[in-house]
């Protein structure tokens, strides 16, 4: 912990420094390490506002996505990528992507990460959704943890890095078009500091907590979205939200996409796998690429909605689920490759997959949208950059294919360090109006703690606002909802202003964070809406039942949003950059589309009685 | 927490909980934790008392003097409290040796409650061996 | 079964007291309900002041270690009916001074965790060109359940040693500094020893144990302690019976 300076006083400016990552998560850690082992002599400070070890990443499962393999190539990853992303994903960024992936997971490898292996030693690969070919490397099922811990592990050894861990940044020092620094809160005490720096990269992941039922931690709060829109740096396809396919029910806790990759069947409440029905190929016994159950994530969200309206789903006190079939897996496969699933389903659902059905349905994952970024990592605004879930750059497209967004942070975060101390080494000194923007920073928060009596609770506004996600920018959205939602976000942004905050304490008040999270929130939910309510046509996670197609002469477009000066939204349009992929039908399974629908239990049958 | 740390308005006092001395009596296993560690002294009780037979092994007439000391109920009743220790001491020993030690036959690991066990049959095969010894009266 | 529960939350307000206390809070318990929810409700509905750490409610970030009924638990795995009828007493975790309610100060165990220098270190790096190194799934297996840990502390909160004296390096630590060790990967066994080997390294444990029957993640730290307290006297002896033999 620095002291202050001046003994006391609640206005202190510290030391300064040349690149600051807000977020300590992959993203930060990898770009930290990136700045400390290509530019030693610069100083790095990493803003956190949980210690890093308990970032998002953690929690990621199923595995990292890398060319290694002799059949595989790098055309067929990008393929899959910009197919997956229903051709909305720039291919320039997708092709440095796809080349550098297996670099940074290899990289990863030497740093220790325990990827699982083959017999012989060598790094093994499972197949996953939406790839045609086994790329994807995994660490039993607790990929994201491993990663994260040997990225903050061997972060330790660079000593140039310092570490604020627990404070939380709210707002960005911005002048004359520049990004200076940062002001933050630190938790444990209440004290604001303005954290002055030539460049500012922010790694703050997802937003995923607008929405009521999510994969997300209660950390997952768009600050890094809300922080950049509010300087001024415009955000990128917000509307395009992912949701996994397999959640448990009440928690929303993911049940790894790897369930499937290792054979998991799908089934609705007749026992049958409903996904042939959808135009994902027929149901094999094993898995097989690009179909069924290996379908993008997009497309077998979608089959359940409409599983749902058939009246197909099985209901449960906790709404309507379908089931995920592992019993023909067998133990010893689950214990070896799926422990961390089974323990979940033990610990949440009180159901064993080994010998019993686990209860799935859609819930939030992913934000394939977020602050707009060039191939390198770099916003608009000078100074500012991002990296993983919080960035767009886009490499996912509508639709991000799993095991994609884990090397995502390790190629971006390595970029985005490398460019922004690279920019950082050349760029002049932050200047003196750090201290006036602080002050001003520091009277508005400090106004807001020791307000009396507002009357709308956090909580309440929360959950409202998270009912009017669900409700307008679910996996179907209309033009009428979607109005609804703006509308009703607007009102929330209104009654926002009159927060009650009953903690008027200073040291680690968790509530003044939730309520400037909720603001950033309300914030990142309107972007998303503006944008959803913009783009009219169906492509990937966004699909519009009043414009079912996809409409690549209007929308083969990013979507920007900015933040205007009255606090609305303003959504605009950015061509995308195509290379070598002209924008193609996506297809999934290995049978034509029109295959027809089918609803045979002895179809079903038949395939559980073929040897697995 | 051997961080100098200072206590200002921004710094607000952290709250430190007193251990207790009696912090062992709180949970069972602290408990049991403090009865293992002293049998370590019943151990060495007989260790003494080893000493005392072997010095008394001397002679006939020393040696019934040992005999009739070690009848004492007062030595007796020791004997028994430590006996008691001591099978407390082994049971906890070869129950926790698993942890401490791995082992790998042919490439595999072999599995705790072997290695626990093994200990076990060492005993039992030790102490067959003297008692045999001591009814052969070699 | 009551579908409501008594929590006897601990509270600490430096700004505003020097001691901590006790309040009761009635909060709903349905079956699903784990004490993170009941937390939550409480903060949501009836006290916000009420400050505590959680992120991920499935028990993989570490953050929500409190003591539940005075055990070290993860709170978003531990269920409010397994305690019916109640009251449920939570508590921060033991052996850590508090800043601020269930809020427990960490700086201790990082700096702890850099000491024992948890990477890969290597005389010579492999380049990338050269591929990954090879690890067979058996050597993956020597060292795989000392990487689960999540750094939750409820090792250090069980841990009379390091509650006695927290100088003692403790149980993650050396269960960290092991997983390094036991990876074929890694060259620094020889740069660890000399830390644990510390009168505060592994020589403080006494092999109470408790440690390893409060991790939720079943890393064993304890068995990483013996086993390094074996190694490390192998490793004197060696060094003074064939000193140049001895790493």
């Amino acid at each position: 912990m620095i002291e202050p300076r001046d003994g006391g006083l609640n206005v202190a400016v510290t030391p300064s420094f040349d690149v600051i990552l807000v977020g300590g998560g992959g993203a930060g850690l990898r770009a930290a390490i990136a700045i400390a082992e290509s530019a030693p002599a610069l100083r790095v400070a990493v803003v956190s506002k949980v210690y890093p070890m308990r970032s998002h990443t953690v929690s990621a499962e199923g595995g990292a996505a890398g060319v290694i393999a002799q059949d595989d190539s790098h055309d067929e990853h990008c393929y899959d990528t910009i197919s997956g992303g229903d051709w909305l994903g720039d291919q320039d960024a997708i092709e440095a992507f796809v080349r550098e992936a297996p670099q940074e997971l290899l990289r990863l490898e030497h740093w220790g990460c325990p990827w699982s292996r083959e017999p012989d030693g060598r790094i093994a690969v499972r197949p996953f959704g939406g790839m045609k070919k086994m790329r994807t490397w995994f660490a039993a099922d607790k990929t994201g943890f491993h990663m994260l811990h040997t990225l903050f592990q061997t972060s330790l050894k660079y000593s140039a890095v310092v570490r604020y861990d627990e404070w939380f940044v709210t707002k960005l020092l911005v002048d004359d078009g520049r990004v200076h620094g940062v002001i933050a809160i630190e938790l444990a005490t209440g004290r604001i500091e303005a954290l002055p720096a030539r460049a500012v990269i922010l790694c703050t992941g997802g937003c995923g907590k607008v929405f009521p039922f999510t994969t997300n931690a209660s950390i997952k709060t768009g600050d890094g979205m809300a922080l950049a829109y509010r300087a001024g740096a415009p955000l990128k396809d917000m509307e395009f939200v992912q949701y996994h396919p397999t959640g448990l029910p009440f928690t929303g806790i993911l049940i790894t996409e790897a369930a499937r990759a290792e054979g998991g069947y799908l089934i609705n409440k007749d026992g049958y796998r409903y996904l042939q029905d959808y135009a994902l190929g027929t149901p094999q016994p094993k898995p097989v690429f690009r179909t069924m159950e290996l379908g993008p994530r997009d497309r077998l969200s979608q089959a359940f909605v409409k599983e749902l309206e058939k009246g197909r789903t099985i209901d449960t006190p906790h709404g309507p689920v379908v089931h995920l079939d592992l019993r023909h897996l067998g133990a010893a496969l689950i214990n070896r490759k799926l422990p961390f699933v089974r323990e979940l389903c033990m610990k949440y659902q009180n159901i064993d997959p080994v010998t019993q059905l686990i209860p799935v349905r859609p819930v939030v994952h992913y934000m394939m949208g977020g602050v707009h970024t060039d191939i390198d990592g770099a916003t608009p605004l000078r100074g500012l950059y991002a990296a993983g879930e919080v960035a767009c750059v886009s490499i996912n497209g509508a639709n991000r294919l799993g095991s994609n967004s884990l090397p995502e942070l390790l190629v971006f975060g390595a970029r985005a360090g490398r460019v922004a101390a690279e920019y950082a080494a050349g760029a002049p000194a932050p200047g003196r109006h750090a201290e006036a923007q602080l002050r001003d920073e520091q009277r508005r928060l400090e106004t807001e703690r020791v307000q009396p009596g507002g009357r709308e609770r956090i909580a309440d506004l929360r959950q409202q606002m998270q009912a009017a996600m669900e409700e307008s920018a679910g996996i179907y959205r209309t033009a009428p909802a979607l109005s609804r939602g703006v509308e009703t976000l607007r009102a929330l942004q209104e009654r926002a202003r009159h927060l009650r905050v009953e903690d008027q304490s200073r040291t680690f008040n968790t509530e003044r964070i939730a309520a400037l999270e909720l603001s950033f929130m309300l914030d990142i939910a309107e972007a998303i809406v503006a944008s959803a309510l913009q783009r009219q046509e169906s492509r990937g996670a966004h699909q519009r039942t009043d414009f079912p197609r996809r409409d690549d002469n209007r929308f083969l477009a990013h979507s920007i949003a900015e933040r205007q000066a009255d606090g609305s939204c303003r959504v605009g349009y950015l061509p995308v950059t195509i290379t070598r992929w002209p924008p193609a039908e996506r297809v999934y399974g290995e049978v034509p589309p029109d295959r027809g629908l089918k609803h045979e239990l002895s179809h079903y049958a038949s395939s559980r009685a073929l040897p697995s | 927490m051997n961080r100098h740390v200072a206590y200002t308005p921004y710094h607000p006092r952290w709250h430190r909980q007193r251990i207790s001395t009696y912090w062992w009596l709180g949970r069972r296993s602290y408990f049991l934790f403090i009865l293992r560690e002293l049998s370590s002294l019943a151990v060495a009780w007989f260790v003494v008392w080893l000493l005392f037979l072997v010095r008394a092994a001397s002679g006939a007439a020393s040696y019934q003097q040992f005999l009739e000391w070690t009848r004492h109920p007062f030595v007796l009743a020791l004997n028994i409290a430590c006996f008691a220790f001591v099978c407390l001491h082994a049971v906890t020993w070869f129950n926790l040796a698993p942890q401490a030690m791995v082992v790998h036959v042919a490439g595999r690991r072999v599995p705790g409650w072997i290695i626990a066990a093994s200990n076990y049959a060492a005993l039992a095969f030790t102490t067959a061996a003297v008692v045999a010894l001591l009814l052969l009266r070699w | 079964m009551s579908s409501h529960i008594t929590l006897r939350v601990a509270r600490y307000r430096p700004e505003e007291e020097s001691e901590s206390t006790f309040e009761d809070y009635d909060v709903p318990c349905p079956r699903d309900w784990v004490v993170l929810d009941g937390l939550n409700h409480i903060k949501d509905r009836i006290d916000g002041t009420l400050s505590f750490r959680w992120s991920c409610r499935m028990g993989i970030c570490g953050s929500c270690g409190m003591l539940v009924n005075g055990e070290p638990k993860l709170t978003c795995a531990t269920f409010l009916a397994d305690y019916a009828p109640g009251p449920i007493r939570v508590e921060p975790l033991r052996n850590f001074p508090v800043i601020r309610d269930l809020i427990v100060e960490l700086g201790d165990f990082m700096g702890k965790l850099t000491r024992v220098k948890p990477w890969i270190v290597r005389q010579v790096e492999k380049p990338l060109s050269e591929g990954e190194y090879r690890q067979t799934p058996e050597q993956l297996d020597e060292y795989k359940q000392f990487s689960m840990c999540i750094n939750c502390m409820l090792c250090y909160s069980a841990c009379p040693i390091y509650g006695l004296d927290p100088h003692f390096i403790g149980p993650a630590a050396i269960a960290l500094a092991q997983r390094y060790n036991l990876d074929n990967r890694d060259e620094g066994a020889s740069d660890r020893m000399r830390i644990l080997s510390e009168h505060d390294g592994i020589w403080g444990c006494t092999f109470v144990g408790e440690c390893t029957k409060v991790c939720p993640k079943h890393v064993d730290p304890a068995a990483a302690i013996q086993r390094y307290k074996l190694q490390s006297a192998l490793d004197w002896v060696k060094g003074i019976v064939l000193p140049r033999a001895a790493s």
